[in-house]
């Protein structure tokens, strides 16, 4: 893959899934979700009692269009978990079913829970950051 | 323009080999059932990125949303 030195963007989207141990890319936010594929993936991750970083897509097309080219994966909502692309909300929604998406999350093992994953560094300091980032972790 | 669910199950029957497709929408949002099995020994993710690939950046646009439910069958 050969992409430009520089673009702020992409690697604000490579940092906050690397930084985020489980981080979900949606339309809206997790209370005020802007579309229903969204909507249900927050809830599976919220009946879950799941801590998670969550990202509104919808304030800049960029967002999504950096997303989309770093993943592969065209649509929204898209889960990361431990830096790697779960799926969007079929996929999450079946591996939640089927349990997969538990064990995904550790919640049989050593769970994700209570790690000091940088709160609220994302959204800290004076500049504006191109990502907002709700962490909910 | 707007999509028929008959094309899209045209198209994923005819791009991907083997494949039948039930497809349901309203011409924006569409819900897929597919099985097949160019899916056999995939995970879920490459499963569904290899329908998406059918639309490309008709997805999103065009497509609205295209919920999937696939079912790799052996192959024979």
């Amino acid at each position: 893959m050969s992409e430009p030195a520089s673009n702020p963007m992409r690697e604000a989207l490579q940092s906050a899934i690397s930084e985020n141990p489980v981080i979900l890319f949606m339309k809206g936010t997790p209370d005020a979700p802007a579309c229903g594929f969204s909507a249900r993936t927050v809830a599976v991750l919220e009946t879950l009692e799941q801590p998670f970083a969550a990202v509104n897509v919808l304030p800049d097309p960029a967002i999504r269009q950096e997303l989309s080219a770093l993943s592969g994966w065209p649509t929204i909502p898209q889960l990361f978990v431990r830096g790697e692309l779960v799926g969007g909300c079929d996929i999450v929604l079946e591996m939640y079913d089927n349990g997969e998406l538990q064990q995904l999350l550790g919640m049989d093992a050593d769970a994700a829970k209570g790690q000091a994953v940088g709160a609220g560094t994302a959204t800290d300091g004076g500049e504006p950051a191109p990502l907002v980032i709700e962490n909910l972790l | 323009m707007t999509v028929s669910p008959d094309e899209l199950k045209r198209r994923i029957e005819s791009e991907i080999p083997g494949t039948r497709a039930a497809v349901s929408g309203d011409g924006h949002h569409f819900e897929a059932v597919v099985e097949g099995p160019a899916f056999a020994g995939l995970s879920r993710i490459a499963q569904h990125k290899l329908v998406y690939d059918v639309f490309g950046t008709e997805l999103g646009d065009r497509i609205h949303a295209l919920s999937l439910k696939i079912t790799p069958t052996e192959d024979r």
